[in-house]
């Protein structure tokens, strides 16, 4: 069975005992060009053949991939989307037989390039952990080859331009994936969130907007795109992640040794040890309390990148990829428990 | 697979948390029942749409009296279009409909200026084909000329100087 990951979930940045990965994305528009709603096929090819010609050129990005997003099987744009690396606009996967003409995505490593999602650029990077630093400077240098070699939308006074108000100026959305079972745990959640929106952010799902907070763990991001820099958009952002931070390791210690927490635990390390089924939603679940369990030493010391790769890797997507004998759905949930099986054992052989 | 709150029949695909006092509730909704609650699952309408469209109508854009009508002069967008849409047609649209894009940017974004990164399009060095200048410049040209003939004189000014601006421009 292939066992692949991305490289933003090998656990290797800042903080990532809570941070699961750090990502940053620019929304950018060729000028002369309608922006998606107003633009048809042919005009969304051209920029698809503007982008693609540029890229050929620019080191950085020469050797990635290109996926057609709509000359992809379903089962291929979801297992991009589970990656991370499409929205699920881009990859159709509410209007399963139609994908959006020319929708594209370059995948370089940790980069990549949604064409023809919202606008017609979404360069977006991505790092391990909690690294606002890295994953902008990655995200600022694709905007920086590509900005010389094809013309973006800008204005003086309004910055970048977007097909949505929302994310005009500087196109930036920089989010922190990041766990926080003891703040749900102990109530204080909801006051967490309630102060994140008053300080101009926002939060999400594991799954981007509109998805629910499985497995509590919760995208961070700014909510404003205009009046700030670049740079004081993503201090913002880590200044309060940071203090998010502090007051999930202070309620870890209010949660440290409470009967229910450790009972709660320990039956999701049996379940995901040796149940023969799992749905998907579950076992993101299970994963959440086994990661708190680790990092209040109640559980065996499992690598965060193993759970990490679990939460990627017991899709339904990657799982129908990963071969073996048929593919149909209702196969999924044992495979997915024979993958965290696998994955969990190998911690005990390692 | 989680089913719709409402209708307790299809798969949820939207899931809305909201935060009361300390605690979080999430509901989860179908496509169809959150187009009955007027919530865009598919993108077409977008956060904007239906934060336009819930609302109260003075959270949306100004009404503005002369320009429901007016047209983009690049993509034929107008400011009714753009509010029922949640979305901005062109680049050029910018331009047109500055003074109520920039009235909604106050909204969105508590301000109305760029202060990042300053961009210089390859496009517009010397050495370059002056096609989208010459673009930008007709495109300038043809708002001020609406501004003026809809006695819009606060807008007016901000788009001769901008002209001028890049007139001057070497």
């Amino acid at each position: 069975m292939s066992i692949e990951a991305p490289e933003w979930l090998d656990a290797s940045g800042p903080e990532a005992d809570l941070v699961v990965s750090t990502r940053v994305r620019l929304a950018r528009n060729l000028a002369g060009h309608r922006f998606w709603g107003r633009n048809g096929t042919d005009e969304r090819e051209a920029i698809l053949a503007a982008v693609q010609g540029a890229v050929t050129a620019i080191p950085q990005l020469s050797g990635g991939r290109w996926h057609r997003m709509d000359r992809l099987a379903p089962g291929s744009r979801r297992w991009l989307h589970e990656r991370q690396l499409v929205s699920r606009e881009h990859a159709a996967l509410d209007q399963v037989d139609h994908p959006r003409s020319a929708a594209a995505l370059l995948v370089a490593g940790p980069k990549a390039i949604m064409v023809n999602e919202e606008d017609h650029l979404r360069i977006q990077a991505m790092t391990s952990g909690f690294d606002l630093g890295r994953a902008g400077a990655a995200a600022a240098a694709v905007n920086r080859d590509l900005g010389e070699r094809i013309s973006f939308a800008f204005d003086p006074d309004f910055g970048y331009l977007t097909g949505c108000p929302t994310n005009v100026g500087t196109g930036l959305r920089a989010s922190v994936l990041i766990h926080l079972p003891a703040l749900v745990a102990t109530g204080e959640i909801g006051k967490v969130l309630q102060g994140i929106g008053q300080m101009g952010l926002t939060h999400r799902g594991l799954w981007g907007e509109g998805s629910q907070a499985e497995g509590h763990l919760f995208q961070l991001s700014n909510q404003t795109t205009l009046g700030r820099s670049e740079s004081d958009l993503m201090d913002h952002l880590g200044r309060v992640v940071h203090e998010v931070i502090l007051h999930e390791r202070r309620a870890r210690m209010v949660v440290r040794g409470v009967p229910t927490i450790e009972d709660r635990v320990g039956r999701a390390w049996g379940v995901l040890r040796h149940a023969r089924m799992l749905q998907v939603g579950e076992m993101v679940d299970l994963l959440g309390s086994v990661r708190l369990g680790v990092g209040l030493d109640v559980l065996p010391a499992v690598p965060m990148h193993t759970l990490n790769r679990l939460l990627v890797l017991g899709q339904d997507a990657h799982l129908a990829r990963s071969g073996g004998q048929g593919s149909e759905a209702d196969d999924l949930p044992v495979r997915r428990a024979r993958i965290v099986h696998q994955l969990l054992d190998e911690r005990d052989l390692a | 697979m989680t089913s719709c709150h409402d209708c307790h029949q299809r798969e949820a695909v939207v899931h809305l948390t909201e935060v009361v006092g300390a605690s979080v509730n999430t509901v989860h909704l179908c496509g169809q029942c959150a187009s009955a609650r007027g919530i865009a699952a598919d993108g077409t309408a977008g956060p904007l749409g239906a934060f336009l469209a819930t609302i109260s109508p003075t959270a949306g854009m100004p009404e503005a009296p002369h320009g429901e009508t007016l047209a983009c002069p690049e993509c034929d967008a107008t400011l009714a279009s753009i509010r029922a849409s949640g979305r901005v047609g062109c680049p050029t649209c910018w331009v047109a409909f500055g003074r109520p894009l920039r009235d909604l940017a106050r909204r969105l974004h508590g301000a109305t200026r760029h202060v990042g990164d300053r961009y210089e399009d390859p496009a517009a060095h010397p050495d370059a084909p002056g096609r989208r200048r010459q673009r930008a410049l007709d495109a300038l040209r043809r708002a001020l000329a609406a501004a003026i003939e809809h006695e819009e004189f606060e807008e007016a000014a901000v788009l001769r100087d901008r002209l001028k601006a890049l007139e001057d421009a070497p």
